[in-house]
């Protein structure tokens, strides 16, 4: 069984971003970039399922420019067999990416597509399900579990007040939240045999040509902060602040 | 059929018994609008789900499809459904919860629209408000599609009163179920304490707390005072203190209680943008310069295992 991950480049999630000075975006010159966490779940996840026998070729695909190489590289030191670059050198938004995806998945035939179920800039959390509609594949998001069982997917998903179990016939689509396992740790000398293998590359409006950003950016901006707060000294000060100040009866 | 749609449709959630708080705020943002607003409910014999939708004030109309398939909704069968009545609306929206994040960005593709994901604010002229980077950033956009489907976020929204009047009910059927897609079971943690999304007062427990054990000693006690619901960090969710379904913050649940108490929590922007929005945020944390103070109306330096059960206890001694 052939397994896809669609791997996406982000400004580390530790970072904390700052705005452009004339506000029309976020400033990222000099920051450093890493894979979206919840896509290094969904490799892991390949892996293991590689690694139980279950998977056969474990393919990861990044949409953006040259410099994303990065993260391809990334997907192939922690075990993936193959990386295709699809490249574009201005945004691509989610719809676009599903669309993108979905040429690349009708080349690669894989059983199993794996993708993030958020991207941590974007925070859009569309484009597995986007990518299971043009596919008219099922989708299990969100999921914490994945088990694979002759032509059947079991999805456990993480749902408000609980989790849900879903049977999928393959192939499908599943997006990942982080519970679904801890990546491991890339291993130097495994990166620099990544560093050696070849990217495939593929140029985006060869796969589609509709990937034209429908979103404008007008502008963005700090959030408002929250108004400076005080220290008390107690728990009796506390209480009595909530009470005086607030008017809550406690 | 596009150029004539000027209706706004709303994916009306619920479990079976209740709908959910979200769709009350969905249908107050809808009346930025000014237009028809219609609920679509989906569900099996969810009659008394359709009545409650068709007494939402505002609502002009509750589109009702009863299957066995949506005893269960599957995104497949919704998004089908969606996406063919879609095209007699302009604007298509839910509040942002698991349920719509799961069906709406699969609708949004069959109709060939770019989605809006958690919208903060509304503005003229297809434009919104929407965080990014974790709540660090706030970006403003302009959608180009003649159809919007958005999800909100619900505490940035008042939630539209009942009325006496009800809407007219249409119950129209629903597709062939999709084969290819199962439901299999479901696991609801059960709690005596109020839902987490909707509750008053929220204390949230971090890393700290050490134990499943002492997260419990520590917290339902002083929750059970304060009819407050339990929520966690992702720290404590995933050191086993918790369970997943009470994480807080960017890849959690958003809350927006009238009390927030933070107990030994760091204050993480993942964190931090789950529960920005709540009225008055109290934070307890023994180092003073934890970031979680930062968002806090009232920081108490000191010991969670001493601050917490003093507070407790205090407030028992209440009349
Ligand atoms: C992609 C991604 C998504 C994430 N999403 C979320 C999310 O949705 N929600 C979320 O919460 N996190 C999320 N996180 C994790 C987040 O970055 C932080 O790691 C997490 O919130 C920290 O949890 P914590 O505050 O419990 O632990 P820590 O950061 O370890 O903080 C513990 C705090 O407890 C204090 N403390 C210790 N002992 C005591 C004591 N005895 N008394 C009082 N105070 C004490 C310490 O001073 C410290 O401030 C995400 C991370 C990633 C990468
Ligand atoms: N440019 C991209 N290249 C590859 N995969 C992507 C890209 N953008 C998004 N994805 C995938 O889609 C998931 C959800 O992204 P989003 O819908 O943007 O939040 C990510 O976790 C990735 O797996």
């Amino acid at each position: 069984m052939k397994i896809l991950v669609a791997v996406k480049r982000v400004v580390d999630y530790n970072v904390k971003v700052r705005v452009k000075a004339d506000g029309s975006d976020v400033d990222t010159q000099g920051v450093k970039m890493s894979i979206n966490p919840f896509d290094e779940n969904a490799i892991e996840e390949a892996i293991r399922l590689k690694e139980k026998g279950i998977a056969s070729e474990i393919v990861a695909v990044c949409i953006g420019n040259a410099a994303h190489q990065d993260v391809l590289r990334h997907a192939l030191a922690m075990g993936a067999d193959r990386a295709v670059l699809v490249e574009n050198e201005s945004e691509v938004q989610p719809l676009a990416v599903a669309k993108l995806l979905k040429a690349v998945v009708e080349k690669e035939q894989p059983q199993l597509i794996l993708l993030g179920k958020q991207a941590v800039d974007d925070d859009a959390g569309q484009v597995g399900q986007m990518l299971a509609a043009l596919l008219d594949y099922p989708q299990g998001t969100f999921a914490s579990a994945i088990e694979i069982a002759g032509n059947e997917a079991t999805v456990t998903r993480e749902v408000d007040g609980g989790t849900e179990t879903l049977a999928l016939q393959l192939p499908a689509v599943v997006t990942t939240d982080l519970r679904l396992n801890a990546p491991r740790f890339v291993k130097l000398p495994n990166l620099m045999m990544a560093k050696k293998k070849i990217i495939e590359t593929l140029a985006a409006n060869t796969l589609s040509d509709d990937i034209t950003p429908r979103v404008r950016l007008l502008r963005v901006a700090e959030p408002p902060a929250r108004k400076a707060g005080i220290k008390v000294n107690s728990v009796t000060e506390l209480l009595e602040k909530l009470r005086a100040h607030e008017g809550i009866s406690l | 059929m596009s150029t004539t749609a000027n209706k706004t449709l709303i994916l009306a959630e619920h479990d079976g018994r209740s709908l959910s708080e979200g769709v009350y705020h969905a249908v107050a943002a809808a009346a930025f609008w000014n237009q028809p607003v219609e609920l679509l409910v989906l569900g099996h014999d969810a009659n008394s789900i359709a009545q409650a939708a068709a007494t939402i004030q505002g609502v002009s109309r509750v589109i009702y499809s009863d299957s066995t398939a949506f005893a269960h909704t599957l995104a497949e069968d919704a998004a089908k459904l969606i996406s063919q009545l879609g095209r007699d609306y302009s604007v298509i929206l839910a509040a942002h919860s698991a349920f719509s994040r799961n069906i709406l960005p699969r609708a949004a593709a069959l109709l060939d629209v770019a989605m809006i994901s958690d919208v903060l604010e509304i503005q003229a002229n297809q434009t919104y408000v929407r965080a990014v980077y974790a709540g660090n950033i706030y970006t403003t956009v302009q959608s180009s599609d003649t159809l919007q489907i958005l999800t909100i976020h619900s505490s940035r929204f008042p939630q539209a009163a009942r009325t006496q009047a009800p809407a007219e009910i249409d119950t129209i059927a629903a597709l062939p179920a999709t084969p290819a897609s199962r439901w299999v079971s479901e696991f609801r943690s059960q709690s005596e304490r109020p839902p987490l999304s909707s509750a008053k007062v929220v204390i949230s427990g971090g890393r700290s707390l050490g134990s499943a054990e002492h997260f419990e000693q520590i917290l339902a006690p002083l929750a059970s005072k304060l009819g407050a619901a339990l929520g966690a960090t992702r720290a404590a969710v995933d050191a086993g203190f918790a369970p997943n379904d009470i994480q807080v913050g960017q890849t959690g649940v958003t809350v927006a209680p009238e009390l927030y108490i933070a107990v030994g929590v760091s204050g993480a922007v993942q964190h931090t943008y789950g529960m920005k929005d709540s009225k008055v945020v109290v934070a307890i944390n023994q180092d003073p310069d934890a970031p979680i103070f930062q968002v806090a109306d009232y920081g108490l330096v000191g010991d969670l295992f001493e601050v917490v059960p003093s507070l407790t206890a205090s407030i028992q001694s209440q009349p």
